[in-house]
């Protein structure tokens, strides 16, 4: 569904992905850990279309993303081709990024209407079916700045959820969450996970989150993939040295 | 100089009134055009589109360098050479200041634009909304209230200017003051009345754009 083929990311002089080449099948759910600065965000934003790449190709769904075809090769995409391209991709992000002038219906029903082209009575009535299943049903004409940090969180996946994505990038979406509204937000990612056949980048601190949910876990460092495995491998016996020095340091601290 | 003369300068009201009349319709047609076109200047140098953004820039430069009367006197004479098209005196005024206006009313905009947070135009590219609904859906109604204060501001600065207006013959508060003046061979009370009508309604139109500052800052 995902495929990075020697994707380099530079800000300035700092290269924050270097050479990644990896692959994510259907449905699969994919956690990305590593230290901060070690290009995790970076994947998640370039898949968005929220960043170019500086060289190399990513696909999605066998389309290439990054670039365009022309002729016979590939030139880098325009803001069409993306357009085009990044409705197949949601996104979570960590501050929630609702829309605080519209209300909590609003905020889901906008992308389905404006860019699926729904009528306004079947986006609403698919938001608030998602509205129900994130627990927030009778919030819905509700502003987003009157609910919590976790309500605001499960609107936003509901958001994303809108969209019908192939794919969903959850970028730190627990991370500015106060402690006890972590829970509820990941046991609906849990659910959403296994009930639906969405494919999932998900970067997080949570590890024991991503050890349940994941089926495969990479490991980053400054850029690179230093090892990547099930979770039960990697988490139980990481074989790299790097790998064991974060676990460590993240699963110390809590 | 004779005394202070009463009659004279309650006399000249009506004729201070009916100038107002007209102050106030160039203030307000001035203030929607500067509000639009601002706007419209502000979307566009954020589009950042080659060229279009350099000329646009230099043209706003260019009118913020120069004295609005020049730019008044610009349209009212030298456009009608130019051009064959002559607009009357209101008109001209409302034109001249409406541009002239627009040009700061765009950096006020920019800075609303600019105070919406980075993550809401990454939520609005995540959901691939198109541009005019970012704009019209998710931007501006976060950034247009910021701004209004502001936008007040210059408004209450414009209506200030409109009597420079009198340069081309417009019939505003200070020319019907003047007028009145001369027929009554002293100007003294008409302009102190000319005077206090600015005064009475600037003062109270400041602390309302005040007001709405403090509400902007903590709604």
């Amino acid at each position: 569904m995902v495929r990075f083929e020697n994707v380099i990311k530079r800000f300035g002089d700092n290269e924050v992905c270097r050479e990644l080449s990896f692959t994510v099948a259907p449905g699969e759910f994919v956690t990305l850990i590593g230290p901060s600065g070690s290009g995790k965000t970076t994947i998640l934003r370039l898949l968005m279309t929220l960043e170019r790449v500086t060289s190399g190709l990513i696909e999605v769904g066998g389309e290439p993303l990054s670039h365009m075809p022309r002729g016979k090769g590939l030139v880098p995409a325009d803001e069409k081709h993306l357009r085009k391209v990044r409705k197949r991709i949601g996104m979570v992000f960590q501050q929630f990024n609702l829309f605080p002038n519209m209300d909590v219906l609003r905020n889901v029903t906008e992308a389905p209407v404006h860019v699926l082209g729904e009528s306004r009575d079947a986006a609403e009535a698919h938001a608030m079916a998602l509205l129900e299943m994130v627990g927030l049903a009778d919030r819905a004409r509700e502003h987003p700045t009157r609910l919590s940090g976790g309500q605001q969180q499960r609107v936003a996946i509901a958001r994303a959820l809108a969209m019908r994505p192939d794919v969903l990038l959850l970028d730190e979406v627990t991370s500015a969450l106060d402690p006890e509204l972590v829970a509820g937000v990941l046991a609906l990612l849990r659910k959403i996970a296994s009930t639906t056949d969405i494919t999932f980048l998900c970067v997080t601190h949570e590890m024991g989150f991503a050890r349940e949910v994941s089926d495969r876990v990479m490991m980053f460092d400054a850029g690179r993939v230093v090892e990547e495995g099930t979770p039960d491998v990697l988490f139980t016996d990481p074989g790299h040295e790097r790998t064991r020095a974060f676990l460590h340091a993240v699963l110390d601290r809590r | 100089m004779d005394a202070w003369k009463w009659d004279l300068f309650f006399g000249s009201f009506p004729y201070v009134a009916r100038g107002l009349l007209v102050t106030l319709k160039i203030t307000l047609f001035g203030s929607l055009l500067a509000y639009a076109l601002g706007l419209l200047f502000a979307v566009l140098l954020r589009a950042r589109i080659p060229v279009a953004h350099q000329l646009l820039r230099g043209f706003i430069e260019a009118i913020r360098s120069t004295p609005v009367l020049v730019q008044v006197f610009v349209l009212f004479w030298l456009m009608p050479q130019a051009t064959g098209i002559k607009l009357d005196a209101e008109t001209t005024g409302v034109l001249a200041l409406g541009v002239h206006y627009a040009c700061y009313t765009a950096d006020v905009y920019r800075a609303g634009i600019d105070a919406v947070p980075a993550g809401q135009w990454e939520a609005a590219t995540a959901l691939s909304l198109p541009r005019s609904r970012v704009w019209l859906g998710v931007v501006l109604p976060q950034a247009v209230p910021r701004v209004v204060p502001a936008l007040g501001n210059y408004t209450i600065s414009m209506f200030k200017e409109v009597p420079l207006l009198l340069a081309i013959g417009v019939l505003d508060v200070l020319n019907r003051a003047k007028e009145f003046g001369a027929d009554n061979y002293r100007v003294i009370e008409a302009y102190t009345m000319a005077g206090l009508v600015f005064l009475a309604l600037s003062y109270p139109a400041s602390i309302l754009v005040r007001r709405l500052e403090r509400r902007v800052a903590h709604p």
